[in-house]
């Protein structure tokens, strides 16, 4: 399962190179979806363009259950492009992965927690950036000492327990469906007994892990978004 | 090794040489960070620019199409109830209308037999009356006639006496035959 990640190093900072292909494969694949699904737009929608209307209704619902429209309307956009691109990246590991000369090419680019991480850090980030934007340093030092004084260390070990919780789960949960499948792909591989025995347990895991693709990535919008109603919130 | 990392650089954020750390071929990837937020980014701004603004523009254009809809349609429910309301009072009216020339023909028709029949009743006594005049009028004249011929007749009789000296016999001849012309006169 240890297979080596294809790195290239230049002016001192080092690109793993297959998150990088798979990350742009994913956005390729998530903006490909998103042009055909909106190519012919009308009022009476059809075929994509339900579909489209159908994710960005979901994402709405996931911001209405926690903020106020018209002040949650401004991340509809990141919700969007959170869970497709979520969803995407968690099941484009699933049909297989490539290994060539011994490094690791395709994979879930969530399976890997460099960039679980750096979207939960990006996306806790935000919610301080929207936070201090809606309330001022002052609403948004304030709540640091809720409820009260004294718990300052806790909050501020809370912000960074949501940071690693957010990217983890997600990593956590890609990256053990994808040994899973390696796991049961070796076993296929081993002989013919090994593949008959394989072939139930191997679909039954990729049908689970394509829902927990879905539910992985609609847990990680719906707690950016109690994240940024926390900060954002004024009430 | 992911912890290993963390924990590393907890421990080494003030030495010197961080990024080489940070860059550690075992751990962080700085390069990834950057490409993965870069290309996150760039995607957001894609689907806005592309997916979600003009689907959006497209939703905002239905949802405003429905309320107009539904505006016109409450319009026109209104209208037509209105209408409906007019019809049934007209409606009413013209029952209304209906009854009320059918009675006043009925009256009408009601009073003009009754002056015809007063009319043809008068007539009747009318005619009776002129016809009773006239009968009498008639006998008055045939009375009147009957009394001139008989006084001409006696005066023809007395001339017939008086202008011929008969005998008693001839006398009481002229007589009868006065009589008896007389009665081929009548």
């Amino acid at each position: 399962m240890d297979h080596e990640n294809p790195l290239w190093t230049i002016f001192g900072i080092t690109f793993n190179l297959s998150n990088v292909m798979m990350v742009f494969i994913t956005c390729v694949i998530v903006f490909l979806i998103a042009i055909l699904a909106t190519r012919n737009l009308n009022v009476k929608p059809t075929g994509m363009q339900n579909f489209f209307e159908w994710i960005m209704d979901f994402v709405k619902g996931i911001i209405k259950s926690n903020m106020d429209w018209k002040t949650g309307g401004r991340f509809h956009v990141l919700g969007i492009t959170l869970i497709l691109f979520l969803f995407v990246s968690n099941v484009l590991g699933l049909p297989f992965a490539v290994v060539w000369k011994g490094e690791l090419w395709w994979k879930s680019p969530t399976a890997d927690p460099m960039i679980t991480m750096t979207l939960a850090v990006m996306v806790i980030t935000l919610t301080q950036y929207y936070g201090l934007k809606a309330k001022g340093a002052k609403g948004y030092g304030k709540d640091y000492l809720q409820p009260l004084g004294f718990l300052l260390p806790l909050n501020i070990v809370g912000e960074v327990a949501s940071t690693m919780t957010l990217g983890l789960r997600l990593y956590g949960n890609i990256y053990a469906g994808e040994i899973l499948i390696g796991l049961l792909a070796g076993l296929a591989t081993s002989g013919v007994l090994g593949f008959i025995g394989a072939i139930v347990p191997s679909i039954a895991w990729m049908g689970f892990s394509i829902f927990v693709g879905g539910i992985q990535s609609f847990i990680f919008v719906m707690l950016t978004m109690v994240y940024m109603s926390n900060k954002v919130r004024t009430d | 090794m992911f912890f290993d990392t963390f924990i590393l650089l907890a421990n080494t954020t003030a030495e010197a040489g961080f990024l080489q750390k940070l860059n550690n071929p075992d751990g962080l990837n700085l390069g990834d960070i950057i490409a993965t937020v870069t290309m996150f980014l760039l995607l957001m701004l894609l689907l806005k620019k592309f997916a979600w603004g003009p689907l959006m523009g497209v939703m905002d254009q239905r949802a405003e199409m429905i309320a107009t809809e539904i505006e016109a349609a409450e319009k026109s429910r209104l209208e037509s109830q209105s209408l409906l309301e007019e019809q049934r009072n007209l409606l009413k009216e013209a029952r209304n209308d209906a009854q009320a020339i059918v009675e006043n023909a009925r009256e009408q028709g009601e009073s003009q037999r009754e002056e015809i029949v007063i009319a043809a009743r008068n007539e009747v006594a009318r005619l009776k009356e002129e016809a009773a005049l006239e009968i009498a009028s008639e006998k008055e004249k045939a009375v009147a006639a009957v009394r001139e011929e008989f006084v001409s007749l006696s005066v023809l009789a007395a001339s017939k006496v008086l202008g011929k000296e008969l005998s008693e016999e001839d006398n009481r001849a002229l007589i009868e035959e006065t009589i008896a012309k007389a009665g081929d006169a009548q």
